[in-house]
C-alpha cells in the first residue's frame, strides 16, 4: 500500500499547499487507498496546515470521498429514474447474489464494495454502473456479473 | 400534418472548422465587437437557466481586476442530462476554443473545466488535449492556460457558487447571491462561468457569425441546442434540435405513440402532461431545458417518478439552508404518507403550498426548483398519487 506522505508530496508540487489542492489530494488518496483513514485525514491536515475538522467536512461532503472502509473495487449502481425504469433493480439483485452482499457494503475479502449513486449521465444506455473509474452502460443482468468476474480474476 | 420539428448539424459538425485558426482570427478582432456579436446572436446560457451570455461576458469585461477566471461547468448531474459528455468527447477543441476566445475579451489568464467524477473515465484523454491546446494558444501568443479539476459526486456542484467552492477546496455549498460571480467568483475574482455547450455556441458564433445563428430558432429562443433524450423513446440519444418547438412536435419525433408525460428539464424540470402538449413551446417562452427531455408512457407510474425525483433531491440537498434540507425531506414523507393513505387527498395542497415556499425561500437553484416537478406533477396527475 502506498504510503500517504508519497502522494501527498505528489499532489502538493503539482498544485502546491494552498487549499485549492485539498481536492486534488483527497481524491488521489481515495484512488490509491480507496478510502480516507483517520490517519489519512490527519496527515492531509498537517500538510495543508487546516484542522482536521475543515478536512474531514470537506470529504464527508462528497459521496465519492469515501471515510469508511471500501473494496479495491468499489461498484457504483446508477438507480435514478431512467436506469431505475430499465431494470437498476435486477442489476442489483445480480450483482448482491454473486458477491454476496448487500448494498453499502463490503466483500470479506476486501477487493468489492456495492454501492448505489444518482443520476451518472447515461440516461439512454441504463442501467449503468461504475466499477471505479471504468464505466459500463446497456447492462443485463448477465453482464454486470460477468464483468464483476473479470475483475474477480484480476 | 407536417412536422415542424428542425434537426441541426452545428456542433459535431467538425470538418467546418479548425479550432485554433478560430482563435487566431478571434485575436485580430477587438473584444468589444466579439462581445456584441455575441450578444446581437442572442445566445443564453445552455446549461439550463438561460442568462443571456453576451451580457455575462460584458460584465466580466467591465469589471476592474488584475485577476479574472473563466470557468467551464461539466458537472453536468442534472437526472436525463448527458449531452456535455458527448460535446466533450467530440468536439472537446471547440470548448476550449470558446474558452480562449473569451479569456481575450476580459483578460483572463487562467480557466478551469470542472468535471463531474463520474467522467473520470475520459480524463486522461481530456488532459492530453488540453495541454496540447495550451502549447498551441502560447504560440500564438494568448496567456491563457486551462486546467480540469474533478468534482466528487455531488450533484449541487453544478451550481456555480457551489463549483467554486469546490475547486477552492471546501464543501460544495451555493453561497449568497449577490454579489454575482462576475463581480465576486473564483477566488474572490470575476469570473465567467458558462455549461460546456455555451462556449461550444460562442466559437462558433464567432467562426461563422451572429446571422446564421439567428437563423434558428425564434424571438427569444435563438439557435438550436443539444437535446439528452431518454425514457420510454425506440430513439434514446443525444440531438441537435432548433428551439422552439411545441412538445407535441417533439413526441410525434420521438415517442413510442403511447407517450402520456414529458419531463422537460430533468428532475428540476417541469412535467408535461399530454393534454398540453401542443401548446407547450421547449424554449425560453415556454419550458426552459438544459437538455434533458424524459418521456413516460402510460405503463409508468407517476407517483414513482416524482417518488424517485424527491429522493433525488433529498439526498443532494447540501442541507445548508433548512428551506431546501427539510422540505425535500417533507414533500418525500408526505406524498407516501398521502399514498399509504395516512393523509387525506387534500393534504397535497400543504404540500404543494410548502413547495411554493422552498422556490422563495432556498438559498440556491435545487431547492427553488424542487417545485417545478413537484406542482406539475400532483396537479397534472393527483389521482396517480393518492390511489
Amino acid at each position: 500500500m502506498t504510503d500517504v506522505q508519497a502522494i501527498l508530496e505528489k499532489v502538493t508540487t503539482k498544485y502546491g499547499k494552498q487549499r485549492s489542492a485539498l481536492m486534488p489530494a483527497l481524491q488521489a488518496i481515495v484512488k490509491e487507498k480507496n478510502y480516507l483513514s483517520d490517519e489519512d485525514i490527519v496527515a492531509v491536515a498537517k500538510t495543508f496546515d487546516l484542522s482536521t475538522a475543515e478536512v474531514y467536512g470537506t470529504a464527508t461532503f462528497y459521496t465519492f470521498l469515501d471515510t469508511v472502509p471500501r473494496g479495491k473495487y468499489v461498484i457504483r449502481v446508477c438507480k435514478t429514474i431512467s436506469c431505475h425504469m430499465s431494470g437498476k433493480d435486477e442489476i442489483i439483485e445480480a450483482l448482491q447474489n454473486t458477491l454476496k452482499i448487500k448494498v453499502g457494503e463490503t466483500t470479506v475479502d476486501k477487493k468489492f464494495s456495492l454501492l448505489t449513486a444518482n443520476c451518472m449521465g447515461w440516461c439512454h444506455k441504463g442501467p449503468v454502473m461504475l466499477v471505479n473509474d471504468d464505466v459500463y452502460p446497456e447492462l443485463t443482468p448477465q453482464k454486470a456479473i460477468e464483468i464483476i468476474q473479470s475483475y474477480q480474476q484480476k | 400534418m407536417e412536422n415542424k420539428l428542425k434537426k441541426v448539424d452545428l456542433i459535431f459538425c467538425k470538418t467546418c472548422q479548425d479550432d485554433i485558426e478560430v482563435v487566431r482570427k478571434a485575436l485580430q478582432r477587438n473584444p468589444d465587437e466579439i462581445i456584441n456579436e455575441i450578444i446581437d446572436s442572442g445566445l443564453k446560457g445552455r446549461g439550463g437557466a438561460g442568462f443571456p451570455t453576451g451580457l455575462k461576458w460584458k460584465f466580466a469585461r467591465a469589471q476592474q481586476s488584475d485577476i479574472k477566471y473563466v470557468v467551464c461547468n461539466a458537472d453536468e448531474g442534472e437526472p436525463g442530462t448527458f449531452k456535455d459528455r458527448e460535446i466533450l468527447d467530440v468536439v472537446l477543441t471547440t470548448v476550449l476554443a470558446g474558452m480562449a476566445i473569451f479569456a481575450y475579451c476580459i483578460g483572463a489568464k487562467e480557466g478551469y473545466i470542472y468535471l463531474r467524477a463520474e467522467y473520470n473515465f475520459m480524463l486522461n484523454k481530456l488532459n492530453a488535449t488540453v495541454e496540447e491546446f495550451n502549447k498551441k494558444l502560447k504560440d500564438l501568443g494568448l496567456s491563457f492556460e486551462i486546467q480540469i479539476r474533478s468534482g466528487a459526486g455531488a450533484y449541487v456542484c453544478g451550481e456555480e457558487s457551489a463549483l467554486f467552492e469546490s475547486i477552492e477546496g471546501k464543501r460544495g455549498e451555493p453561497r449568497n447571491k449577490p454579489p454575482f460571480p462576475t463581480v465576486v467568483g473564483l477566488f474572490g475574482k470575476p469570473t465567467v462561468i458558462n455549461n460546456v455547450e455555451t462556449f461550444v455556441y460562442t466559437a462558433m458564433i464567432n467562426h461563422l457569425g451572429a446571422a446564421r445563428f439567428k437563423e434558428l430558432g425564434t424571438q427569444d429562443s435563438r439557435g438550436s441546442k443539444v437535446f439528452s433524450i431518454s425514457g420510454d423513446t425506440p430513439k434514446a440519444g443525444i440531438y441537435e434540435l432548433e428551439l422552439g418547438m411545441t412538445v407535441e412536435d417533439f413526441v410525434k419525433e420521438f415517442g413510442d405513440g403511447d407517450t402520456k408525460a414529458v419531463q422537460v428539464g430533468g428532475a428540476s424540470g417541469h412535467c408535461v402532461p399530454r393534454k398540453k402538449f401542443e401548446n407547450t413551446i421547449i424554449g425560453f417562452e415556454g419550458i426552459p431545458t438544459g437538455g434533458s427531455m424524459m418521456l413516460f408512457n402510460s405503463s409508468r407510474s407517476m407517483y414513482n417518478v416524482l417518488k424517485d425525483y424527491l429522493e433525488f433531491f433529498t439526498e443532494e440537498s447540501c442541507g445548508q439552508c433548512t428551506p431546501c434540507r427539510v422540505g425535500c425531506q417533507q414533500l418525500l414523507k408526505g406524498i407516501e404518507a398521502v399514498k399509504r393513505g395516512e393523509r387525506p387527498a387534500s393534504y397535497l395542497e400543504e404540500l404543494k403550498k410548502l413547495a411554493q415556499s422552498m422556490r422563495i425561500a432556498a438559498k440556491c437553484g435545487l431547492g427553488q426548483s424542487v417545485a417545478n416537478p413537484f406542482i406539475s406533477i400532483v396537479d397534472n396527475f393527483k389521482e396517480e398519487i393518492i390511489y
